[in-house]
């Protein structure tokens, strides 16, 4: 039964191109991407700077169009943001004008939720995501982290199909950084979420993903995937011995190859 | 090129490197910066005070032309009390500013909405944006003499003096707020579940608001200066006005009483503002 819940395709993208700009000046950012995301996966994409892995998920949050190809989610056509893919960017954009509070209870409330149930619901993710006590401040009294976090909680508290994040650890120390690698590993099993992140660290992709997509060099293609499952071993285990196995740093090489053959040509 | 971006990154890196510190070492860097203007200020005044007390005592120019302080002083105090040509200086003042509140009422309330459209349509800016760019060089004075001719020398033509001289501050304010908005805030509004509606009046007038009191400030600024020409071209009473009678008596002393009064209402006014933007786009900033 579980693994047939597994299956289910979410995010189904066929044969997508994109292309930038208008003839004359045309940059070709995506080629022909092929990429399924299954619920209850955790798909990490990883790439050389300037490959179109932005790009990509613009296209699946519906921000942008495709140039060519289809992209569904579910089975319709994505055509524009919705709020059944939740969006976390690299550098968060909570609203400066309101409390922590009223961003995290954004979402539900433009959707018309019962006052009653967001509370709730705001309550269950501030604490998920350790902020308690934080609702009445302001975004720019928090730190690079806990602004990241309360982005996290914002996105949750819709209860997003899947949950989108270009980067978002990228602007981060590296002790934040890995504190955050933990926290959106436990927010995605508890929460049984569907996570498509972007990231530029090897480690992070490793550590986090179930499944990780290696994109070539600018026109984007898919390279090659690894399926892997160090995440729910480090959840498991609750410790992070599993990075120095001899089976992480045999799929850590064959990715860091691959990516640096992208990047010296 | 390439050494170019290096030289950037590496300048980057170095400012990045303890930002703590650094900030600290900002604020207490401006902290100074700030106190030695601020005496600096003080002293131009001293002096200026200093050489016009001078010049009187010397008697370097006859009395009529330049009133000693002493003498702007009483001069102050008599028209506190008894008021200017018997009427109150309250009064005199009172008809100033309304005016200038009536103005800026309906320049806010037109010109936001107006901007704030033009910048979302470019077809409503193509519409608005060249009246007031036409409008918006000529000398006010030039066109107050049509509007004295249609609307009578009372508080209409002034009023609609100044609304135009507040509107196009505002106006443009708004245009250029919306053009700088960032795009990601609407993008993840979208994705929250927001509609138009509720993106432009949660999203898009908030991110406006820190620009819009700007233009309102300049705004102020610009219409308070056309008032106070406005009345010493035509009316019958006013702050401006009290300055143009004297003038034509010779009342030096009262002139710069007027010119003193302008000034340190003007900067009242703006004080208030400055601390209206404080309270209400306190986040100001941190966009
Ligand atoms: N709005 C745009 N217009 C034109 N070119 C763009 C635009 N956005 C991105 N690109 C180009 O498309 C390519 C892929 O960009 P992006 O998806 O941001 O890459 P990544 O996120 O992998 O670094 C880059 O070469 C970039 O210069
Ligand atoms: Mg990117």
């Amino acid at each position: 039964m579980e693994n047939k819940d597994k299956q289910e395709v979410l995010i189904d993208i066929q044969n997508l191109e994109l292309i930038y700009g208008t003839k004359k000046n045309s940059v070709l950012a995506l080629d022909n991407i092929d990429l399924q995301i299954k619920r209850g996966e955790f798909l990490c994409v990883l790439g050389p700077s300037g490959c179109g892995k932005s790009t990509l998920l613009k296209i699946i949050a519906g921000f942008i169009k495709p140039t060519n190809g289809n992209c569904l989610m579910q089975g319709k056509f994505i055509t524009g943001p919705d709020w059944h893919r939740g969006v976390v960017f690299q550098s968060p954009t909570l609203y400066p004008w309101m409390s922590i509070k009223d961003n995290v209870e954004f979402g539900p409330k433009m959707r018309g939720i019962p006052e009653k149930e967001i509370e709730n619901i705001r309550e269950h993710f501030m604490e998920q995501v350790n902020l308690k006590g934080f609702e009445d401040k302001f975004t720019f009294e928090l730190s690079g982290g806990m602004k990241q976090r309360v982005a996290l909680a914002r996105v949750l508290a819709n209860y997003p199909q899947v949950i989108l994040m270009d980067e978002p650890l990228g602007a981060l120390d590296a002790l934040t950084r890995f504190n955050m690698q933990r926290l959106i590993r436990e927010i995605w099993k508890e929460n049984n979420s569907t996570i498509l992140l972007i990231t530029h660290d090897v480690d992070e992709a490793l550590s986090l993903g179930t499944r990780i997509v290696v994109m070539s060099k600018r026109p984007g293609k898919i390279l090659k995937e690894f399926n892997v499952d160090f995440t729910n071993i480090i959840f498991d285990n609750g410790s992070k011995h599993v990075l120095y196995s001899e089976n992480y740093f045999q799929v850590k090489n064959e990715i860091l190859d691959l990516i640096n053959s992208q990047i010296e040509e | 090129m390439d050494t170019k971006n290096n030289k950037k990154d590496i300048k980057f890196k170095i400012n990045k490197k303890e930002p703590d510190k650094s900030n600290e070492n900002i604020s207490e860097d401006k902290k100074k910066r700030d106190k030695t203007e601020n005496r600096l200020t003080v002293a131009t005044w001293v002096v200026i005070l200093g050489v016009w007390y001078i010049v009187t005592k010397l008697e370097l120019f006859s009395t009529t032309l330049v009133p000693s302080p002493y003498k702007v002083w009483t001069t102050f105090l008599g028209i506190l009390k008894d008021g200017y040509n018997g009427v109150p200086l309250f009064i005199h003042l009172g008809t100033s500013f309304e005016r200038l509140f009536i103005a800026l009422g309906f320049a806010i309330v037109t010109a936001i909405p107006m901007g704030l459209l033009s910048g979302y349509s470019r077809k409503v800016k193509a519409i608005i944006d060249s009246i007031v760019e036409f409008y918006r060089p000529l000398p006010p004075l030039a066109y107050y003499t049509l509007l004295i001719l249609w609307f009578g020398i009372d508080n209409t033509s002034k009023v609609i003096l100044l609304y135009l001289a507040a509107f196009a501050p505002i106006y443009i304010a708004c245009v250029s707020a919306v053009n700088k908005i960032n795009v990601d805030y609407i993008l993840s509004a979208k994705s929250l579940g927001a509609n138009q509606k509720k993106i432009f009046f949660k999203i898009v007038l908030p991110a406006c608001l820190p620009e819009i009191f700007t233009g309102i400030r300049t705004a102020v600024g610009v219409a308070y200066t056309t008032l106070v020409s406005a009345e010493m071209v035509a009316a019958t009473s006013g702050i401006g006005w009290m300055v143009l009678d004297a003038s034509n008596f010779l009342k030096s002393n009262v002139i710069v009483v007027g010119i003193l009064i302008m000034g340190f209402t003007g900067i009242l006014i703006d004080f208030g503002l400055r601390y209206l933007e404080k309270r209400i786009v306190f986040w100001k900033g941190h966009l």
